[in-house]
């Protein structure tokens, strides 16, 4: 550290409104090397966050009963109470009894979005008066797609509309009504019913309210960086509730807990994730489904991925989403058209019609009797939700420079929630109308209604139209490149936070953490305990949902003062 | 020989430079050139300022200093670039073309086992700049 940090930092010219703290970006920071390698890391939080990582690892490895117990309640001595905390597990207990507060949670971020739109707030820009934006449309929002969302939509586009259909298991939203008798005949006139509100049910998980949590996270960090000159970390959206206490254990805290909520949900994502990839590789080239293919996926996932992060922000991840993003466009086309585009675009405006009249009643907790749905699903998602904002939150935030709040919340909630309800209308549409047209012999029907096989129903759906090989083979590569956008803006978010904030740390710094998420995956994978950690995961949503209230009332009082 | 020499420099590691901004101001003196010293900064904040502009004015208040201390003739270039980390040296070589500059005198580390995987920014630098490169070390 240089004896010109305290000098010469000039009063800011009107634009914005600097907080003005005695803390300096890096102060805490230890400059060291071992061996060749410079590091520039966090005390404590690089430390504690890589020992924390390790020390479950270890645990979910060597004490799986135990961890399966405690995070996902399986139930071991068969004595528990039905719906007690030992038999549903830490996550299921969390969904099922704090269903209400996730859900009005939820409600409360989207509402609070869509006043910025409106209020004179939302002339804001983000970076100061006369910030430009980093970056132009395409490749912004080619970024925030990537990182957040599409590996879901890959997973979850053809297996949630479809399920929401035809489920036999109960969890038909709203208590909709079923289309097929107990022997799966088909039931003429609940068919029109059941798929508008299925359509409506999935965007529903897909479109305003996930956009939201993201938005508000990406808008704290945004705002109290670019606009109040805090370091780029977790922390620093709390400096209007904690103070300068922010700085200490407080915020030592809040960014090793981010750390950790990112690096299990990326390690656990990409370990299921290679799971999905290898079912398809045997679905279309019967390749054998083993651990030792899966890990020469996450290898391979991670090797590209560290490509991408030696190449940087603008070499590495913002291309590879590019090109990522025109791929899924491309098959996103080639469904809507093989499936017939008149029939499909009428399912997208039927879709977001029935949103619009189901969004309310979806979102209300209060008196449902569809708690199958509600909990198993609805708030499931908000807790999954919430526990990946900090990870894409704060990707969103780097990228978002010089937008202003209004263009921000537009761009991040609006546009994002058509495209993911286009995109399930699509998949979704194409797949329900192959279940209805052959309802004996559906490919789709048989991995979601008959045997519940999540991970082949894309390919399913993609069966019942022509040139399957091909389209499967790109939805394959799709799936993995999706993980490396994911695993490469993690690793540069981890990256940063464990750096104090720091965003030229040195290359080996994100190496390290690159690496460590695929070990950690591959750990998992091979000694068991991806499962109980993913829901341990998950239960992390709660206190962040929290944190995520008092972030809307940080980001109000921010913008307030930026207005005077 | 040289009449417009960038010294590309890391405000946070000053006293690593030492040697590199003297060379610099010899060679400067000598050909009776002037020197643009240039900062690469990240759009966040960072100890060095709380946003681009900020770091500019650090960055003007070092050239003025050195002008007045070696006897020279400076001005300063800052050059942003969104991941620091890894495109330092493009945006390097950026600026030898913005500034015009006909010689570039910068600090390197001693050589070790990571430039096999990890190239040196001087060593890149002074394989693909169009001018003049001296790499001085510390």
């Amino acid at each position: 550290m240089s004896d010109t940090t305290n000098q010469g930092i000039p009063e800011p010219e009107g634009a914005s409104d600097i907080i003005e703290t005695d803390y300096v970006i890096g102060q805490d920071n230890i400059e060291t090397k071992i061996g060749p390698f410079g590091l520039d890391i966090h005390n404590p939080v690089f430390v504690i966050s890589g020992l924390a990582i390790v020390l479950f690892v270890v645990f979910a490895l060597f004490a799986q009963d135990t961890a399966n117990a405690i995070f996902n309640g399986s139930d071991v001595s068969e004595t528990c109470l039905a719906g007690s905390f030992c038999d549903l597990g830490m996550r299921a207990w969390l969904t099922s009894k704090l269903d209400w507060f996730f859900l009005w949670s939820a409600n409360i971020f989207v509402i609070f979005c869509l006043l910025l739109i409106v209020t004179p707030y939302g002339s804001v820009r983000l970076g100061g008066a006369d910030a430009t934006p980093d970056y132009g449309y395409a490749g912004w929002f080619a970024m925030l797609f990537a990182a957040g969302m599409g590996i879901g939509l890959m997973f979850f586009g053809v297996l949630e509309p479809v399920y929401y259909f035809g489920t036999p298991w109960g969890d038909e939203p709203l208590g909709v009504v079923r289309p097929f008798t107990e022997d799966g005949v088909l039931i003429e006139e609940n068919i029109a019913e059941a798929r508008r509100m299925a359509l409506a049910a999935t965007s529903y998980h897909w479109a305003l309210h996930p956009w939201a949590i993201y938005a508000v996270v990406a808008l704290a960090l945004a705002l109290f960086t670019y606009n109040k000159g805090l370091p780029l970390t977790i922390r620093s959206a709390f400096y209007p509730i904690f103070g300068e206490r922010v700085w200490g254990w407080t915020g030592h805290i809040i960014d090793t807990l981010a750390v950790f909520a990112t690096l299990f949900g990326l390690a656990t994502s990409l370990g299921f994730g290679a799971q999905q990839a290898n079912a398809g590789l045997e679905h279309v080239y019967g390749l054998p489904n083993n651990v030792t293919v899966q890990v020469i996926l996450i290898i391979a996932i991670t090797a590209v991925a560290l490509i991408s992060v030696l190449r940087g922000l603008d070499g590495g991840v913002k291309v590879l989403s590019e090109i990522n993003m025109v791929i899924a466009l491309l098959l996103l086309l080639f469904v809507l058209f093989a499936a017939g585009a008149g029939g499909i675009l009428a399912e997208f405006f039927a879709g977001l019609v029935a949103y619009a009249q189901e969004v309310i009643p979806l979102s209300n907790p209060h008196g449902r009797e569809d708690t199958g749905y509600m909990q198993g699903w609805t708030a499931f998602y908000w807790a999954w939700w919430i526990s990946w904002s900090p990870f894409v939150g704060m990707f969103i935030a780097r990228v978002s420079r010089g937008r202003t709040v209004r263009e921000f919340v537009i761009c991040v909630l609006l546009i994002p929630s058509l495209v993911c309800v286009l995109w399930m209308a699509v998949f979704g549409g194409a797949a329900i109308n192959d279940v209805i047209a052959n309802p004996e012999t559906s490919a789709v029907k048989a991995q979601v209604i008959d045997s519940y096989n999540p991970p082949l129903s894309l390919f399913a759906m993609l069966e019942s139209l022509p040139l399957a090989a091909i389209t499967s083979t790109i939805g394959i590569i799709l799936v993995i490149v999706f993980f490396v956008t994911s695993s490469d803006s993690g690793s540069l978010v981890i990256d940063t936070i464990t750096a104090g904030g720091k965003i030229d740390a040195p290359v080996p710094q994100r190496v390290f953490w690159c690496t460590f998420e695929g070990l950690v995956a591959i750990a998992l994978l091979i000694g068991g305990g991806l499962g109980a950690l993913q829901a341990m995961v998950i239960s992390t949503g709660l206190p962040f949902t929290a944190i995520l209230l008092l972030i809307c009332v940080a980001i109000f009082k921010g913008l307030r003062a930026e207005r005077r | 020989m040289f009449s417009k020499i960038m010294v590309p420099v890391d405000l946070a590691h000053l006293a690593d430079l030492e040697r590199a901004l003297t060379c610099a101001a010899d060679l400067a003196n000598h050909y009776g050139a002037e020197i643009t010293y240039v900062g690469v900064t990240a759009p966040a904040p960072s100890a060095l300022g709380h946003n681009p502009k900020e770091y500019e004015a650090r960055l003007t208040a070092f050239a003025e200093e050195q002008a007045r201390s070696r006897g020279i003739k400076a001005h300063e270039f800052t050059a942003i670039a969104h991941d620091p980390t890894t495109d330092l040296d493009d945006t390097l070589l950026k600026a030898v073309k913005q500034t015009g500059a006909d010689l570039v005198v910068m600090a390197s580390h001693l050589p070790n086992l990571t430039d096999y995987v990890w190239p040196s920014n001087g060593g890149k630098i002074a394989a693909h700049a169009a001018c003049s490169v001296l790499v001085v070390r510390g």
